[in-house]
């Protein structure tokens, strides 16, 4: 038994759990808080890439990338949701469905529009290149300081959510808005922002991950796919649920590499549904949350 | 001209067959489904209906129906596929470029009726590709279909071709498979085979790595990953070297962490990426991230179009591989069979693409179109048997890669294999400049022994 893989996948399954956290994060906020079905939000971590690769074009900052990332997501998320989401917050899951997949559709198409089809090369920030020996494995930095990057966003959002005057409106709004209204509080920005919010995550995340992945108008479909998975596991509504749904998604892929490469995927969706079988809510998740 | 007309007074349903045509009686035959009424039809000049024949030559003009992958992991070569079709077409139609070096095309259309198209998307999945194609057919009565970048879709096109009896050329597709088991009379591929790559490749490595390497190979989990990982093992084991894992990832997987930690954990010191189009992407710069290219060598049998532009020239600097085609031929001197035609196809893409470099993708669609298209008029005829057997009769048209001919026992091209290896980032002369021309092995030399994968054409009627 090679105990030095097993120790390097472990690790690995923990950064790629922490990356999985963070762009199933932006779902889980507005799967969660709002009920609504986003099918979009693949999309957003696409637009966040493509804003944060032309702007790192022009500056060379990853900094600079990031925030515009966050911000063009910004702006297209609040417009996204004045003009069609927030006619679909009280109509079915199906009609969500069908709303905002049609919605990533034509973004997409947008985008290849614009860039073309072919992948972009999203070049590492300097701080991130190389490679740490850590005795038993040599492991890329930058996918190290991606574990720490996700940690302090998880910790910064939660924060905001459950420790702040605002978060307190905001699933105060979800929870019961009648009453919120009556206390003088206007819902429907509470909406926007709850909504907003989950794209920005998905945008910021799509920068983050672009020096990793193959950045292409389709990138975020897979993401999409991984996100819901994740939040399955882990509980509808659940925010340390998507935090460990994360991290069980990614050690699952990391561990069976070891021994079976090719049903590495297969024991995701396996996991899924022992889960949907055995514990419908997710591992965190409440009964009747949605 | 005879042929057409004589067919065309039945407009004629696809699964329905002639009626009131030149001859009642060969009609009468066809129904009973007599071998005989081949050779009656065609000593009358008039062939009976078959696929879309005649109905897509009704009018004045003839669709192709082309699927490409517009959306999904291989779009980028996708995009390149379609731009190839485009321009071949618009030749055929209006002159220029290539078809004027050919002496049976015209440039007013093909046997005179004008080449429209329609594009479908495959998303590199074979069911929308099916029904695209499907729709191409039964709708627009697409006379000739062609395209995609995978091969298991385009084995999936084969077949629908081969059961709807409409002529079907491969876009890019390296499977052994394609004009192996699954090959079909009515499917046709001019890219080399992971066989052929593979065997154009090895004594290349032989003499620039030596012979005593250990390889690992990352392989994308569908017919063409794993038959070009066979064939590369087969003729790398010949060579001496050793075989140490293979890792099998599904198409579409973006983060390729785990298995690059099995890759650099393997005791390998050459890396055999056989990942494609954004796959090939990813996996490449993830492996970069992990050190692996410290210790290894990468190997990259067949690169994808846009691989280099995706992981940049640093990582492909003295990366092995293949390709169908590339622009490096045009006006290269050491190749003197295949630089003139190729600098044409070259100035005209550039011309027509604002400055786009054309991919070998680009290639394949653009020559075989026009082998297409010379086959039809050489038969005199759509009429898909005919056309067929222009096409198995050894005739050999001179395109970009010189002479060439489809072998007719199992419609693969007989072609030249470029081999390539990454040039350094100081030694590009612009920014598509990322290989040298190492190798170009015969087509003769590189093909299978007949029967090795299996093919066994069906009739064409």
């Amino acid at each position: 038994m090679n105990w030095h893989l097993i120790a390097a996948q472990l690790l690995n399954g923990l950064a790629l759990g922490s990356i999985l956290a963070l762009v199933a994060l932006g779902l889980t906020i507005t799967f969660g808080l709002l009920g609504l079905v986003n099918f979009a939000h693949g999309v957003f971590f696409m637009v966040g890439a493509y804003a944060g690769f032309v702007t790192f074009q022009y500056t060379h900052s990853f900094g600079l990338a990031v925030l515009m990332g966050a911000l063009v997501v910004l702006v297209v998320g609040i417009v996204v949701e004045r003009v069609v989401i927030r006619l679909f917050y009280r109509r079915p899951p199906e009609d969500q469905i069908l709303v905002t997949f049609g919605l990533a559709i034509v973004i997409v198409e947008i985008v290849r529009a614009i860039f073309g089809g072919k992948t972009q090369l999203f070049p590492m920030p300097s701080w991130g290149m190389g490679a740490t020996n850590l005795g038993f494995l040599v492991y890329p930095n930058y996918r190290l300081q991606v574990i720490v990057i996700a940690a302090i966003t998880l910790a910064a959002i939660y924060l905001v959510l459950y420790k702040t005057r605002l978060g307190l409106i905001v699933r105060a709004g979800i929870d019961d808005s009648l009453i919120v209204n009556i206390l003088g509080i206007d819902v429907t920005k509470t909406l926007l922002a709850v909504f907003v919010l989950g794209a920005m995550v998905a945008g910021f995340s799509g920068v983050i991950d672009a020096p990793i992945v193959a950045v292409d108008p389709d990138m975020g479909a897979s993401v999409l796919i991984e996100s819901f998975v994740v939040v399955v596991i882990g509980g509808l509504g659940s925010f340390s649920g998507s935090i460990l749904g994360g991290i069980i998604a990614g050690e699952i892929i990391s561990i069976t590499t070891i021994w079976a490469p090719d049903y590495a995927q297969v024991m995701l969706y396996l996991a899924m549904a022992l889960v949907l079988i055995l514990r419908p809510q997710g591992l965190f998740g409440t009964e009747g949350r949605l | 001209m005879d042929t057409q007309n004589g067919a065309n007074e039945s407009a004629v349903n696809r699964r329905t067959f002639l009626k009131g045509s030149a001859a009642a009686a060969i009609g009468a035959a066809a129904a009973t489904g007599f071998p005989s009424i081949v050779l009656a039809a065609k000593s009358s000049k008039s062939y009976p209906a078959l696929g879309t024949y005649p109905a897509g030559i009704s009018g004045d003009t003839a669709m192709i129906g082309i699927i490409s992958d517009l959306t999904g992991s291989y779009s980028a070569d996708g995009e390149d596929l379609v731009k190839g079709y485009k321009l071949a077409i618009k030749h055929l139609n209006e002159g220029g470029g290539l078809v004027s070096k050919v002496p049976t095309l015209s440039g007013k259309g093909v046997l005179g009726k004008k080449l429209v198209y329609k594009i479908g998307d495959s998303e590199t999945k074979a069911n929308p590709a099916v029904q695209a194609a499907t729709e191409f057919i039964e709708r627009d009565k697409a006379i000739m279909i062609c395209g995609d970048t995978s091969s298991a879709v385009v084995i999936a096109l084969e077949k629908l071709a081969q059961r709807e009896k409409v002529l079907f050329f491969a876009g890019a597709s390296g499977s052994n498979d394609t004009t192996g088991k699954d090959c079909q009379r009515y499917g046709f591929r001019s890219q080399p085979s992971a066989y052929m790559d593979a065997k154009a490749l090895a004594p290349i490595l032989k003499k620039e790595l030596g012979s005593k390497r250990r390889a690992v190979y990352l392989v994308p989990d569908y017919t063409y990953g794993t038959t070009l990982y066979e064939s590369m093992k087969e003729f790398t084991e010949k060579i001496g070297w050793t075989t140490v894992n293979h890792f099998l990832a599904p198409v579409g997987t973006t983060d390729y962490s785990s298995y690059l930690l099995n890759i650099a954990n393997s005791g390998a010191d050459v890396f055999v990426n056989i990942e494609f189009g954004n796959d090939a992407v990813a996996s490449t710069k993830q492996a970069a991230q992990f050190g692996i290219f410290k210790t290894m060598q990468m190997i990259v049998p067949n690169i994808s179009s846009y691989m280099p532009d995706g992981v940049g020239a640093e990582i492909m600097a003295g990366v092995y591989g293949t390709q169908d085609w590339y622009w490096g031929i045009a006006g290269n001197k050491a190749y003197p069979e295949a630089a003139a035609h190729s600098k044409i196809f070259l100035d005209d893409f550039l011309k027509e693409f604002n400055g786009v470099y054309p991919r070998w993708t680009a290639h394949i669609a653009y020559d075989q179109t026009l082998t297409w298209a010379d086959a039809v008029e050489r038969a005199g005829t759509f009429y898909p048997p005919e056309v067929i057997k222009a096409l198995e009769g050894g005739h050999k048209i001179d395109l970009c890669l010189g002479p060439v001919a489809y072998r007719a026992e199992d419609h693969q091209q007989i072609r030249p294999v470029p081999v390539l290896k990454g040039k350094k980032p100081s030694a590009m002369k612009n920014k598509d400049d990322y290989f040298e021309i190492v190798g170009m092995t015969p087509g003769h030399e590189a093909v299978p022994p007949l029967g090795m994968f299996g093919c066994h054409l069906p009739g064409s009627t």
